[in-house]
């Protein structure tokens, strides 16, 4: 497969319609969320114009198409993740909702006071906070694993923390603030060594690479429709079947049961029994349309891209005296954080604004990391498989321009 | 006799009808955060932060023997901190009533429209609206 980055620009009528200050858009907050292709945007037009009706409900004819669409993108993902059990995919709305349901519903059928649950320094709070509120309710103890100057997991401390008690382990495959790539496979040994159960927050992982499941056999695996160019509002929750079988419901109310009187309520199966309520349909339906257009890429191309646009602005930065980086791990998706020395994040994200360049400032949602650099914030630039070297060219000269504005 | 706010702020509005690009604007911006007078170490306490930015930013206002409130502030970011000072140089050393009842404009009219909207990180309607606080404490003491 052919990766040509104007041919897929072209996709995603925002970079050219988009002006910032009256400049063209520079988008540079994938790690935030992606873009969306235009067959995505006409997806969901078009399942409003010919097809809306709840799912799961009608007998009429629109509600079946509604419901056999929906599905069809449960079993299009399944495919997509390595030929999993399309019953093991259930829909939420998001990577944060994914863990709440897990932290929710894991420990009630699985832990008990005294057990511990490892989460490691670079979570988001996503993966942080559901737990702490997990543990509070259980009496299950919170442990976390360093990291280290260059932004990865402290690996000699594992085997300290993993003690007998150890019985769950949430860990992010990708860094959204610094970008490392965390060895995964050796996190996922180590659990399984202990007896312990796994999730892996994918969310920064699957806008950059090929997820197959069926080879990582992560316990429970999360992400979002949003940051592989798909719409908002939607994620998974991947679970092995027999853990989920196990776990009580996490909302409750109409879709997710099978039977109700006053006096007790049956659960519907797999998935539906974690699915309550009307889900994002359109949204659900048109997220094809973002497996279709990863489908049609070679991702490996794609990395190689992402990689040297990475290398060209890190390079670049790296001549700007005041320059410092967070996350300097060989192993890195295309996300680069920095600071200039003395001069506040927010500042700098000012100035790249008023030429129409989009990153992040801030603590992007990972307030821990914020403590161990000991900065009030970072500014954050996160390149896709669309951005260009003219693009990075462009950032870097705005970054000299700003750290000359800015530090005098 | 001090200048009106209303004068202040056309006058303001003045500077900057000048400066056309949004660089010659943010120097200015900059320019007027550096001759912020320093502010004073005792007041760099949590109860003084003005929260909803980005950034931390410090308001105090001193009622005068004249009846006039002085304002001081701060900012660890240079940019806030030229806007916490333009604010400033328009309310500050004015009667309470007068900045309660004060109808700032200027800042759509130089075309900073864009940092005043509610989610803006840099939190330009809350520095306002806590020298406005301040000044009403005053106003009643
Ligand atoms: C690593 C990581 N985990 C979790 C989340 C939360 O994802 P969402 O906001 O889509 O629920 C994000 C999003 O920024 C993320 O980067």
């Amino acid at each position: 497969m052919e990766f040509d980055v104007n041919l897929i620009r072209q996709q995603f009528p925002i970079l050219s319609e988009a002006t910032i200050h009256g400049k063209p858009l520079v988008y540079f907050d994938n790690a935030a969320t992606t873009q969306k292709p235009q067959s995505v945007i006409d997806a969901i037009s078009h399942y409003y114009r010919t097809e809306n009706a709840n799912v799961h409900r009608g007998v009429h004819d629109l509600s079946q198409r509604a419901t056999q669409n929906f599905e069809n993108t449960r079993n299009e993902l399944a495919r997509y993740l390595g030929n999993i059990d399309p019953k093991t995919i259930i829909f939420t709305k998001g990577t944060t909702e994914s863990i709440n349901l897990v932290a929710h519903s894991y420990p009630m059928a699985f832990l008990k006071p005294g057990d511990s649950i490892l989460i490691t320094e670079m979570e988001h709070h996503a993966n942080i906070v559901p737990w702490q509120m997990a543990c509070e309710r259980h009496g299950l103890n919170l442990k976390v694993l360093p990291i280290n100057e260059k932004g990865e997991w402290d690996l000699e401390f594992l085997p300290k923390l993993l003690d007998e008690n150890v019985k769950f382990i949430a860990c992010s495959w990708v860094s959204n603030t610094l970008g490392t790539i965390n060895p995964i496979q050796t996190m996922i040994d180590a659990a399984r060594k202990i007896g312990a159960k796994i999730l892996v927050d994918g969310a920064q992982a699957v806008g950059h690479f090929k997820v197959d499941l069926k080879s990582l056999d992560a316990d429970f695996f999360v992400f979002s429709a949003h940051k592989m160019f798909g719409p908002t509002g939607l994620g998974f929750l991947v679970g092995k079947e027999e853990l989920l079988q196990q776990m009580p419901p996490y909302q409750t109310g109409g879709e997710m049961i099978q039977e109700v009187t006053f006096e007790k309520t049956t659960f519907n199966g797999l998935p539906f029994k974690f699915e309550t309520g009307t889900p994002a349909i359109a949204e659900v339906i048109a997220f094809q349309k973002s497996l279709q257009f990863l489908n049609t890429i070679s991702l490996d191309k794609a990395h190689q891209h992402e990689s040297l646009l990475l290398k060209r602005a890190t390079d670049g930065l790296n001549e700007i005296p005041e320059i410092v980086f967070f996350g300097t791990s060989d192993q890195k998706v295309s996300v680069l954080s920095f600071n200039l020395n003395g001069v506040h994040p927010f500042d700098i994200g000012t100035i790249l604004d008023q030429r129409g360049i989009a990153i992040r400032t801030g603590h992007h949602c990972t307030q821990p990391i914020m403590q161990k650099f000991k900065v009030p914030g970072m500014c954050r630039a996160s390149f896709s498989l669309y951005n260009t070297i003219e693009e990075v060219d462009f950032f870097i000269e705005s970054v000299r321009k700003a750290a000359k504005m800015l530090c005098s | 006799m001090n200048k009106s706010i209303a004068q202040l702020q056309d006058e303001l509005i003045e500077v900057f009808s000048f400066l056309d690009d949004w660089e010659d604007k943010y120097s200015v911006i900059i320019d007027y955060g550096k001759q912020l007078s320093a502010f004073p170490e005792e007041f760099k306490r949590d109860e003084f932060i003005v929260k909803g930015c980005q950034s931390r930013v410090w308001i105090v206002g001193q009622k005068m023997e004249n009846g006039e409130i002085h304002y001081h502030a701060d900012s660890d970011a240079i940019i806030t901190k030229g806007l916490v000072a333009l604010v400033l140089s328009i309310f500050n050393n004015q009667k309470p009533s007068e900045i309660i009842h004060a109808n700032l404009d200027f800042f759509e009219k130089i075309g900073l429209g864009s940092h005043l909207t509610p989610t803006r990180a840099n939190g330009l309607l809350e520095m306002i609206k806590r020298v406005k606080n301040i000044a009403q404490t005053f106003e009643k003491s």
